[in-house]
């Protein structure tokens, strides 16, 4: 029965940094400001979504997985608010986001 | 009456779960720091359903199991776009109606779609939310206006 805990942790650590290295791709790939913030986005929703449900299988019941878990519910409300205020402070002050041709 | 009472037993369980101490002292001073951040909180008119939403609870239950899966899907469709060699993206800025209530609904939807990737909201007003997309399609699934719809639920709006 262990062993199965411990298998399934260590698969969401492993999916959790794959999709964190796919973040950090995108935040270098990527052309502006505003479409970098969609590249990290990925990091902080999946990434350390899937790390944080990891570290709390494999750590096992006790006061840990409570505060892992609170960790992940402040994470889900506090991301969004920070996203936003960078989105917003891009687009309105100095930056012309990068977009797409208009084709019609 | 239901609002403070919430806030008690979200900051008693949040004590105890950073704490993790149990003897007598410690807790009475626990029960103190509760007690007087309540009092603190509706001596300054700020403990009501905005800051307190306890009516949102049950809706959230149904809500969030559809958001991570929206949130998983979404972060494939932008990971595949990322890590394909073209880089094929198609950033575009787009106008939505919120099709929301009030204040606190917009709020929510406004986080929902900030929280999937591949959509940020980049302003929100008292109608409508501009929001900035990575792809044209994952624009056009929110001008779908599921998500919306999902929120309004969510709410106990018909």
């Amino acid at each position: 029965m262990s062993t199965a805990i411990d298998i399934l942790g260590g698969a969401l650590l492993i999916i959790g940094a794959f999709f964190v290295l796919i973040g950090a791709t995108g935040l270098l790939r990527l052309p502006d400001i505003l479409t970098r913030i969609h590249g990290a986005s990925i990091t902080d929703t999946l990434g350390a979504g899937a790390i944080l449900l990891g570290l709390a299988i494999t750590a096992g019941w006790s006061l840990l997985t409570g505060k892992l878990l609170a960790l992940l519910i402040l994470m889900a409300l506090l991301n969004p608010s920070a996203s936003h205020a960078l989105a917003r402070a891009a687009v309105h002050g100095i930056r012309k986001p990068w977009l797409e041709k208009e084709e019609s | 009456m239901k609002a403070p009472l919430t806030l008690v037993i979200v900051l008693a369980g949040s004590w105890i779960l950073l704490s993790g101490h149990w003897s007598f002292f410690l807790l009475s001073l626990g029960i103190a720091s509760v007690v007087i951040t309540v009092l603190c909180g509706i001596r300054l008119k700020i403990v009501d359903t905005e800051s307190v939403p306890v009516h949102l609870l049950p809706g959230l239950i149904r809500y969030t199991p559809w958001l991570i899966g929206q949130i998983i899907q979404s972060s494939l469709h932008v990971a595949r776009r990322v890590l394909s060699p073209k880089l094929p993206i198609s950033p575009t800025i787009i106008h939505i109606d919120t099709q929301q209530t009030d204040a606190l609904n917009s709020v929510s939807y406004a986080n929902s779609i900030t929280l999937t990737p591949g959509t940020i909201s980049l302003d929100v007003g008292k109608d409508q939310i501009e929001v900035h997309a990575l792809t044209r399609e994952s624009a056009e699934n929110l001008k779908s206006g599921l998500m919306a719809k999902k929120v309004r639920k969510m709410e106990g709006v018909r």
